[in-house]
């Protein structure tokens, strides 16, 4: 088994910590796993992306040219990851801010409010930890207990009172991926 | 082992002798003033005892022949990086004493940046920049410290201050920032000021010796052949017209109230520029 | 299956030392995630690390911060250089007087310490250098490139002189390598190059958190003041011609040493291998994935992967690839390694480049691709 998945948006939309929740998750869980995030300028306020990789054996190529799971939060990472996703893949599109369909037949697409959700969550800025919820209720590639645990280790100390809403962010876009969402 | 261990009922007193640490004779240019530096330092550490604790950081230029002649245990440093190099050792070995030798084309050029940012940071080492205006090793080019108006091999029409700026002061200017304990300038013009120089450069050890942060002597020099002058009258040149360009003395000794009348920043609450 | 090959002593026992600073109390995890910057910076403090240098520059800024937290913490020397010029030299110092240093820089600024470099080759001082590769010539990008394997190979600064090259492929790779470098800079008195890339540099993955420590002696010819002996000069220059050759000689005598002893190189499936893919670092893993989509797709594919950069395994990789009909070089560049794969194979088998530049990486199926074109051509050779 090896499974990759891309986070794409906005620098501030909490992608780079989704990510790292979902590598942790998978570390737990006793994976090789790997976490790359796009870095330098663009983590200061452009597009930020970051990709990570859970595996039952050695991780080969940590450039994903066949996605098996995409997270798009803004229109420009749907442009970009969209066509990256593999045939029987997971595009999952944050309908609050993405309008536009991805033109793909071929994989499976799971259309959640990720931003609305996380308002009603407590915060906007937990649009990422959402959009892994609904990953993780969708394909289950960790268990959303592991995913628990590791917020609370990726939060840490600093940020252990942001626990609560990070929890609740995360159950809410996982009920979403659940019930197959169409928005 | 101090000069008085020389003398002896037979032979009388022992007035001169090559310090210890000078451990053969120079073989720089005749009427050069390397050789006077390497001896004032030599004696120097000898009289604080420091030989076997100190560390040489060399440089490029004539400088570079400082260790061939100075018995301390020594490192080479690509041209300007000394300062550099010798925070290296002082950092790593904060007990030894350590001191560059440098020239003022290596300090003064391609090194301004090493110089003023170990200064800048207080690196308690010891600078003894030799400055003869000019580059001494390459032939006698043009260096920043040579003087308006002054012929050399790439200024052959004498240096014009329009095209290259005027002579860089570098011991005024370091003499500005707080990590600097103690700054001087000195020359080996004439007896006097020689030893006035071994002064200047004792006290410079002290200073590092009670851990007070950065010092630097400046020691004005000749260079007979590259300013196509004789010994005497580069002499005469150094005491005439070099120390009116660049005036000795002590500019700065912290430990002893010494420092320029400018507010010292550090404090965050202070303007850096205040008084100017 | 992995087949690491070293052709070294064994290597020294692992002794358990702290793990990365700041994480929860309680027992230690089995393995925790890092960053590969934090890693190297940290496998460097394991391994006895006693003064670093750094200049701040993307992407191995992480290893810079790290360091500024952990040394004071140890009681140990870091400086923030005005520059990567400064850092390489306060390094040169900190090595004359005995400290066993790291420094850390990415492309542009790695040139600028080519100067450095050279000297304290040609003075014998060890130094650990990491050069986290970014995109070039010139400021380039910042995304991940491995276009300066010929400067680090091939000399790097002036002079006849090369270093010791290590480039590692994960991070737990480089965490070992980190130490492996230390013990070749000492063993041999030489600068050592630890080559990674933005992706290493920057990528998390799991890493066990005992670090391996590394003794140090006290050798015979550090600067701690002449005392009870005679001063020792540590220096390159020798003026007359005569006495230059006799220590480029010695210096040669040396390289020679180290490329007998040294190279290292890891085989993964190319027992029956009819294309052989090099590759190194990052593109090794990007090779790795290729090789098992060919191989589910029916190509014999194989991955001879250097870890020695310089000295580079000829000899293991010409043998690796007898029997093959193609050699396809895999990298991050416009086709620097290809050169000495082409001096290894001899002509032996015909050697194919695949490469992308500029912060771009190869992509699994673009591998596969070009092992596809380069088994054609090279049977189009073989006609």
């Amino acid at each position: 088994m090896e499974l990759s998945t891309i986070i794409a948006g906005f620098g501030g939309q909490g992608i780079l910590f989704a990510g790292k929740v979902l590598a942790e998750a998978g570390l737990l869980e006793g994976r090789e796993v790997l976490w790359i995030p796009s870095y330098g300028p663009e983590m200061r306020g452009g597009t930020a992306s970051c990709t990570v990789i859970i595996a039952d054996k050695m991780i080969g190529s940590p450039i994903v040219d066949r996605a098996d799971h995409a997270v798009v939060l803004n229109p420009p990472s749907m442009a970009k990851y969209a066509p990256v996703v593999a045939p029987d893949g997971l595009l999952v599109v944050n309908t609050t801010l993405i309008e536009a369909e991805p033109d793909r037949q071929d994989i499976e697409l799971l259309e959640v409010p990720c931003t609305a959700l996380a308002k009603s969550a407590g915060d906007d800025k937990l649009v990422s930890v959402v959009a892994l919820g609904a990953l993780v209720g969708r394909r289950r590639l960790v268990e959303p207990e592991t995913v628990h645990r590791a917020l609370a280790i990726i939060l840490g100390d600093r940020h252990a009172d942001m626990i609560t809403l990070d929890t609740a962010a995360f159950n809410a876009g996982y009920e979403a991926g659940l019930e197959q969402v169409i928005a | 082992m101090t000069a008085t261990e020389h003398v002896t009922e037979q032979e009388g007193r022992t007035i001169y002798r090559r310090p210890l640490l000078l451990s053969k004779p120079t073989t720089y240019c005749p009427g050069c003033g390397h050789g006077i530096v390497h001896r004032l330092l030599a004696e120097v550490l000898e009289e604080l005892g420091l030989g076997a604790k100190t560390i040489l950081v060399g440089s490029v230029g004539c400088s570079v022949f400082a260790y061939d002649f100075l018995a301390l245990d020594s490192v080479e440093s690509p041209h300007g990086r000394a300062a550099a190099v010798a925070t290296g050792v002082k950092r790593y070995r904060p007990d030894k004493v350590v001191l560059t030798y440098q020239g003022d084309g290596d300090l003064a050029a391609i090194g301004t940046a090493e110089i003023v940012h170990a200064a800048a940071r207080g690196e308690r080492f010891t600078v003894i920049f030799v400055n003869n205006g000019i580059y001494g090793m390459t032939g006698g080019q043009m260096a920043p410290t040579t003087l308006a108006g002054q012929r050399t091999t790439s200024s052959p029409r004498g240096r014009d201050v329009e095209t290259t700026g005027y002579p860089l002061p570098v011991t005024e200017m370091l003499s500005l920032l707080p990590g600097v304990q103690y700054a001087a300038r000195a020359s080996v013009g004439d007896p006097v000021l020689v030893g006035k120089a071994k002064q200047s450069i004792k006290r410079a050890f002290e200073i590092q010796l009670e851990g007070k942060g950065f010092s630097i002597v400046e020691v004005l020099s000749t260079c007979p052949v590259g300013w196509g002058l004789t010994p005497s009258e580069s002499m005469e040149r150094l005491r005439d017209t070099v120390m009116t360009a660049y005036p000795v003395g002590t500019f700065v000794d912290r430990p002893r109230g010494i420092a320029p009348k400018l507010p010292q920043p550090g404090s965050p609450t202070r303007s850096i520029t205040e008084g100017f | 299956m992995t087949v690491v090959h070293q052709r070294a002593a064994a290597r020294p026992q692992i002794v358990a030392s702290p793990p990365r600073a700041g994480g929860a109390a309680g027992p230690l995890p089995d393995r925790v995630l890092m960053k590969g910057n934090e890693a190297i910076a940290e496998a460097a403090v394991a391994a006895g690390c006693d003064a670093y240098f750094g200049y701040p520059i993307t992407p191995q800024a992480e290893l810079l911060e790290w360091m500024a937290r952990r040394m004071p913490e140890e009681g140990r020397v870091f400086v923030q250089a005005e520059s990567e010029l400064a850092a390489i030299n306060m390094a040169l110092g900190a090595s004359a007087a005995g400290a066993r240093v790291l420094v850390s820089s990415s492309s542009p600024g790695i040139s600028l310490m080519a100067e450095a470099m050279s000297y304290m080759a040609g003075s014998r001082l060890p130094v650990v250098l990491v050069n986290v590769m970014r995109g070039g010539p010139g400021l380039g990008s910042i995304g991940a490139a491995q276009g300066d394997y010929l400067q680090a190979t091939k000399g790097h600064g002036h002079g006849d002189y090369k270093v010791p090259v290590l480039a590692p492929s994960s991070i737990a790779e480089a965490i070992d390598l980190v130490r492996d470098a230390f013990i070749l800079a000492e063993r041999y008195r030489t600068p050592v190059i630890l080559l990674a890339d933005g992706i290493l540099g920057q990528a998390m993955e799991p890493v066990a958190p005992a670090f391996r420590r590394l003794d140090k002696s006290t050798p015979d010819w550090i600067l701690d003041g002449a005392a009870g002996r005679a001063p020792r000069v540590l220096k390159s220059l020798h003026l007359q011609p005569e006495a230059l050759e006799e220590h480029d000689l010695a210096l040669q005598a040396v390289y020679e040493q180290i490329a007998a002893n040294e190279q290292r190189w890891a085989a993964e499936q190319l027992d029956d291998a009819e294309v052989v893919l090099v590759a190194y670092g990052t593109a090794a893993r990007v090779a790795r994935t290729a090789v098992e989509r060919a191989r589910a797709d029916g190509i014999r594919a194989g991955l001879f992967r250097p870890i020695t950069l310089w000295p580079f395994p000829a000899h293991p990789l010409r043998d690796a690839a007898k029997g093959a009909r193609a050699v396809l070089a895999v990298e991050m560049s416009a086709g620097q390694m290809v050169e000495d794969v082409r001096l290894a194979i001899e002509g032996a088998v015909p050697v194919f480049h695949h490469g992308r530049m500029g912060g771009m990486v190869p992509s699994p199926d673009g591998v596969v691709a070009a092992m596809r074109r380069a088994l054609a051509a090279g049977e189009e050779a073989g006609r």
